[in-house]
């Protein structure tokens, strides 16, 4: 297919020149091989809505992305970078405009400097979560990695779509622990932020600011330039690892065991805290579902009743230390007594401890790995016996919450109720995808999200608008509750960033506005996050 | 463009195809016997597809997801673990990675090179017996697909 708008001679030469720029063999442009880069996991598989990709390119320096970006400007050809293009579940390796050329920066893929003594890290964007962690360990370094989960993709272009992960504090927020970046911009010029921008600076990747406007955030979910180097704070590696689990009896004890868990965590005594419910495994028994499922949700007296006859506690919270270990001990020992007393009646249990470093065979073992910054794909354990015929891939629904117990029960109430009765399977069997016994997730240092995973099928389109439009109706629903997505597939983009529309979308025509000024062609991915190009505007606002 | 629309009789076709090609022995049998290409595609192999795809087990003794998934899916009438297969093809592994299989994505050029592909399916190929390839292949084929 030819990008829109642009005739086959056009077209032709810019492909001449991307082949100038980066050598024949990285110019993709056979069926075959620009049917890769259709997102493997789009919502819209087969359906005149699916994005499509003209061509791919892949350049190997930040030199052949200036000529690509240079060559895509003279002949006004829209590209859309990707880094791994392994952002499935949120859009993949397709571009936004369909017909758009592929920029892949998965050739690039050094690791260019690693620090033990100072914690930081600066990558290129074709470096995976896999390739970062064996470079530390083949060197030896003292420092985890933050690894989302699954851990194919790159630290680079997960940060750029405010990915997340599983350790401690602030490292969890890929984005917020980046420092400092190298971006190509629309014009082909290169700029560096931060401390970047000082000519042989020697705190690029320690100290976010340098002087003036801090840039960065304008070249995540956005298309404002490039990325091509990135610096990250590193997390050092601790000694010792503890968790131990709290169980609440009573419904109304996620009240306590939120507040008294977020102090635990915003004072840097423990890690990510994991919440979950006992009643999970018991809630496909028809006596359980039927009050669970009940029409406006449970009272409280009868979710207890519930728990009562189940011989169950109401809510859970694994509870993780990093550090040394007396102080990690203590930490424990200090969580169990503030929780003690903050919930009656409330237990714990111990659970894991390790010391590092950890042999090939006890890593194995690890229950979670990404909460020790060991990437996997373990949680692609798809088919079961419960379910012999796996998804095709998955979409995801992200909506933040406050950290407050009140705040998760009313989200429950209110997205069970929008989203009964919709005829798809969830992710992990039937049933709603929200309900009384729905837990929030807690990547984020300060925010819940209240996430669902959704099925796609590349044979059955009817379930997947299905899913659209369940998911375009829970978009509307979060919004009038205050609660907006951080993270959403194509499909889905325009919809939440009009979400965001206080005092007239004043945010997003502001975008605009950069977007005009820095990318006047419009030439980089056009429609990311609903900032489309000015000469694209009316067709897709 | 519906390219990845594969219904299990094309699953039938390919393994089919792949018994032939194993049943004349020859380009298949030469591959899989070059000891370079085979190291080159153990290595290729562990850095793709062992995270999903290995023999090693995890926490619990669980297989890891794709292995699992491949025990769940063929009961024991082939091995799990893809490099313990006697039956797989060239083709058949090639077509699977730039295909993809229900939650399993296809791979792009940039990250398994074709070189790495030709590899890994010499790896995968390597302990073919054409003869019983064959034959495993058609016992396989009833239940290919998703």
């Amino acid at each position: 297919m030819l990008p829109p708008g642009i005739d086959a001679n056009t077209f032709a030469a810019a492909i001449a020149a991307f082949k100038e720029a980066v050598g024949e063999q990285h110019v993709y442009t056979s069926n075959a091989d620009v049917a890769l880069y259709r997102d493997a996991y789009d919502i819209q598989w087969g359906l005149p809505g699916e994005r499509q990709v003209s061509a791919a390119v892949a350049p190997t320096s930040v030199e052949e992305v200036q000529k690509v970006v240079i060559a895509a400007n003279r002949y006004r050809i829209p590209i859309y970078p990707i880094s791994t293009g392994m952002n499935l579940g949120y859009g993949g390796s397709a571009p936004n405009y369909s017909g758009s050329v592929v920029i892949d920066l998965k050739l690039m893929n050094r690791v260019i400097e690693v620090d033990d003594k100072r914690h930081f890290a600066i990558v290129e964007p074709g470096v995976t979560y896999f390739d970062f962690y064996r470079y530390v360990q083949d060197h030896g370094l003292k420092v985890w990695i933050d690894t989302p989960d699954p851990g194919w993709g790159s630290p680079v272009g997960n940060s750029l779509d405010h990915g997340v992960g599983y350790t401690y504090m602030n490292y969890r927020d890929h984005f917020y622990s980046h420092c400092g970046m190298e971006v190509v911009l629309p014009n082909g010029e290169i700029l560096r932020t931060g401390m970047g921008a000082l000519p042989g600076a020697q705190t690029w990747a320690e100290y976010h600011y340098g002087i003036g406007p801090y840039v960065d955030g304008l070249f995540s979910q956005s298309n404002m330039g490039i990325v091509t180097k990135m610096g990250f704070h590193l997390f050092p590696a601790p000694e010792a690892y503890r968790s131990g689990t709290v169980f609440a009896p009573r419904r109304r004890d996620l009240i306590a065991l939120i507040d008294e868990v977020n102090y635990l965590e915003h004072s840097g005594t423990i890690g990510q805290p994991n919440y979950g419910t006992p009643l999970r495994a018991v809630a496909q028994q028809p006596a359980v579902r039927a009050v669970m499922e009940k029409v406006g949700g449970p009272t409280d007296a009868e979710f207890e009743t519930v728990a009562r006859e189940q011989h169950l506690p109401c809510w859970s919270c694994q509870l993780q230390f990093y550090g040394a270990p007396g102080v990690i001990d203590a930490g424990w020992a200090y969580a169990k007594e503030r929780l003690a007393a903050a919930i009656p009646g409330a237990t714990f249990r111990d659970d894991l401890s390790y010391r590092f470093p950890l042999t090939h065979e006890q890593e194995l073992q690890i229950p979670h790995k990404p909460s020790l910054g060991v990437p996997n794909l373990e949680m692609f354990r798809s088919r079961s016996p419960m379910n012999p015929k796996p998804t095709d891939g998955h979409v995801w629904f992200s909506p933040l919450i406050p950290k407050s117990g009140e705040a998760v029960l009313e989200a429950q109430r209110v997205f069970g109720e929008a989203s009964r009765g919709v005829d798809v399977p969830t992710l992990f069997g039937r049933g709603n995808p929200y309900g009384p016994l729905s837990t929030p997730q807690t990547w984020m240092y300060r925010a819940f999200v209240l996430i669902s995973g959704w099925p796609i099928s590349r044979e059955n389109p009817a379930q997947n608008q299905r899913v659209i439009d369940a998911l375009r109706h829970l978009v509307q629903v979060g919004a009038e509750h205050g609660w907006g997505e951080y993270r959403t597939p194509p499909a889905f983009q325009q919809e939440v960033v009009k979400t965001y529309s206080f005092n007239n979308h004043a945010l997003h025509r502001f975008h605009e506005t950069l977007k005009d000024a820095v990318d006047p062609n419009g030439i980089i991915a056009a429609g990311r996050y609903g900032i489309w190009p000015k000469h694209l505007r009316d067709k897709h606002e | 463009m519906n390219r990845r629309t594969f219904k299990s009789t094309q699953w039938v076709a390919l393994f089919a195809l792949g018994g032939l090609a194993l049943g004349g022995l020859d380009a298949t049998a030469a591959q899989a016997a070059d000891p370079s290409a085979i190291a080159a595609g153990k290595a290729a192999f562990e850095y793709h597809c062992a995270a999903c795809h290995g023999r090693e087990r995890v926490a619990g003794g669980q297989m890891l997801p794709a292995t699992a998934s491949l025990a769940l899916k063929y009961k024991g009438a082939v091995p799990a673990a893809l490099e313990d297969r006697r039956d797989l093809t060239p083709a058949f592994v090639e077509y699977t990675v730039r295909h993809g299989v229900a939650v399993m994505p296809f791979f792009r050029k940039t990250m398994v090179s074709d070189a790495d592909l030709d590899a890994i399916a010499a790896y995968l190929t390597r302990n073919n017996a054409p003869a019983s390839a064959a034959a495993a292949a058609k016992s396989t084929a009833g239940t290919a697909g998703k």
